[in-house]
C-alpha cells in the first residue's frame, strides 16, 4: 500500500533535482533545494526514521535555505566593472571543452564503483553488520539501560558516548570557525585593532 | 517581513509550539524519536523564524549574542563534565553506571505513597541521568551554534 505514497515522493524528488540542475534563477534554485529537503524528510518518515526526518526538515529545509538566501542577498547583484548583470551572463557557454571534466568524473565514478565491489551484498545475513555485536544492541540495551526503550539514543549517548562527544566537539569547532571568519567587527573591535596596529608600528 | 500582518500573527502563534516541540524532542529523546541534535536545530529554527519576521534587533533582545556565544562552550562543558564526574566517582569516562544514585540517594520514607515500587530516589537511574545530561549538552551547543551562524550571516551588510 505504501507504494501509493513512495512512488510519487521519489518521482517528485527526481523532478526537483532535475529542476534545480536546470534552473538559472538562483533564488528559485535555493527554494527548490528547500522543497527537495522537505520531500527527503517525508521519505525518511516512510523509512521509519523520524529523528533523521526532524533534522532534515529543520536543517535542510529551514536553516540551510535561510543561510543560502542570506548569502544571495549579501553577494553583489552587479558586476564590479562591466555594468548590469543580464540573463546572458548565466547562459554563457563554458570556455573550456567538457571532455576533461567528463574523464575526471568517469575515473572517480569508476573508482567508487570498484570500491563497492568489496562490500557485502545488500541484505547479506553474514555481513559483519548483521553478525556483530552478539547479542545485538536491541536485545541487550533494555537490561543495560534500566529499561530505556529508545535503542538509538542508548547507542548514541551511552554505548558510543565517546563518539558523540567528538561530534559535539566538531559542531563546536565548526561554529567557532564560522564565527571567526564571518563575524562583523563591532566598533570597539575596530578601535582595538587600530590601537594594536599603531602599537606595532611604534615598536618597529 | 515586518509589513505583513498575517505572517507576524501566524509566527507569534507558531513559535511557542515550535519551542515546545523542541523541548519534547530534547527531553523525550530517551523514550521516543529524537535527541539533543534534533532538539537543538528545532529550537534554533524557532529563533531564526523570529529573527526573520521581527528583525535582528528584536531577536538580539530575546537571545543576546553575548549569551549565545557562551552557550556554545557551555554545552560541550556539560557533556565533557558529565564524563569527568563519572571519573571522579570512580568509574570510566562517560561510564554513567557510577552516577546511579550517587547523590541524594533516597527520598524520605514519608514519600513512599508515590507511585512505583521500592525506595524512591531523587534522581533517575545512572544511565538515564547520564544520557539526559549528555543530550542536554548536545542540545545547548547545537542551538547556540545554529543561532550564532544565523547572526553571523544576518549581521553583515550586502557588498555594494
Amino acid at each position: 500500500m505504501t507504494e501509493i505514497i513512495v512512488i510519487p515522493i521519489l518521482a517528485l524528488l527526481a523532478a526537483t533535482a532535475l529542476a534545480v540542475a536546470r534552473m538559472r534563477n538562483l533564488w528559485a534554485a535555493v527554494m527548490f533545494t528547500g522543497i527537495y529537503s522537505f520531500l527527503g524528510a517525508s521519505w525518511m518518515m516512510i523509512l521509519d526514521a523520524p529523528d533523521v526526518a526532524f533534522t532534515e526538515a529543520a536543517v535542510g529545509a529551514g536553516v540551510a535555505t535561510i543561510l543560502m538566501l542570506a548569502t544571495l542577498s549579501l553577494t553583489p547583484r552587479k558586476r564590479r566593472s562591466s555594468g548590469q548583470l543580464s540573463s546572458d551572463d548565466f547562459e554563457e557557454k563554458p570556455s573550456k571543452s567538457p571532455v576533461l571534466p567528463l574523464i575526471v568524473v568517469l575515473i572517480t565514478g569508476g573508482a567508487l564503483v570498484y570500491g563497492t565491489l568489496d562490500m557485502p551484498y545488500f541484505g547479506d545475513p553474514h555481513a559483519p553488520i548483521q553478525e556483530y555485536p552478539d547479542p545485538s544492541f536491541v536485545e541487550k540495551s533494555q537490561p543495560d539501560m534500566h529499561g530505556l526503550p529508545n535503542v538509538v539514543t542508548a547507542v548514541l549517548a551511552s554505548y558510543r558516548g565517546y563518539d558523540t562527544l567528538g561530534e559535539t566537539a566538531v559542531i563546536f569547532t565548526a561554529g567557532i570557525a564560522v564565527l571567526l571568519i564571518l563575524r562583523k567587527n563591532t566598533p570597539e573591535d575596530d578601535a582595538r585593532d587600530e590601537a594594536y596596529a599603531k602599537a606595532q608600528e611604534a615598536r618597529s | 517581513m515586518n509589513r505583513f500582518p498575517i505572517i507576524r500573527v501566524i509566527t507569534k502563534i507558531l513559535i511557542p509550539y515550535i519551542l515546545l516541540f523542541g523541548l519534547y524532542v530534547q527531553f523525550h529523546g530517551d523514550f521516543g524519536p529524537g535527541g539533543g541534535f534534533q532538539a537543538g536545530v528545532i529550537f534554533a529554527s524557532a529563533f531564526i523564524l523570529y529573527g526573520l519576521v521581527y528583525g535582528l534587533k528584536k531577536l538580539h533582545e530575546v537571545a543576546p549574542p553575548a549569551v549565545i556565544e557562551k552557550l556554545i562552550a557551555l554545552g560541550l562543558i556539560i557533556y565533557a563534565g558529565t564524563g569527568s564526574v563519572c571519573m571522579l566517582l570512580g568509574g570510566n569516562f562517560l561510564d554513567y553506571d557510577v552516577l546511579n544514585h550517587a547523590v541524594l540517594t533516597e527520598l524520605p520514607a514519608a514519600l513512599d505513597f508515590l507511585p512505583g515500587s521500592g525506595p524512591h530516589h531523587f534522581l533517575p537511574a545512572g544511565q538515564h541521568l547520564g544520557i539526559f545530561l549528555v543530550e542536554l549538552g548536545v542540545g545547548i551547543t547545537v542551538t547556540a551554534v545554529m543561532t550564532m551562524i544565523f547572526y553571523a550571516f544576518a549581521g553583515r551588510e550586502p557588498v555594494k
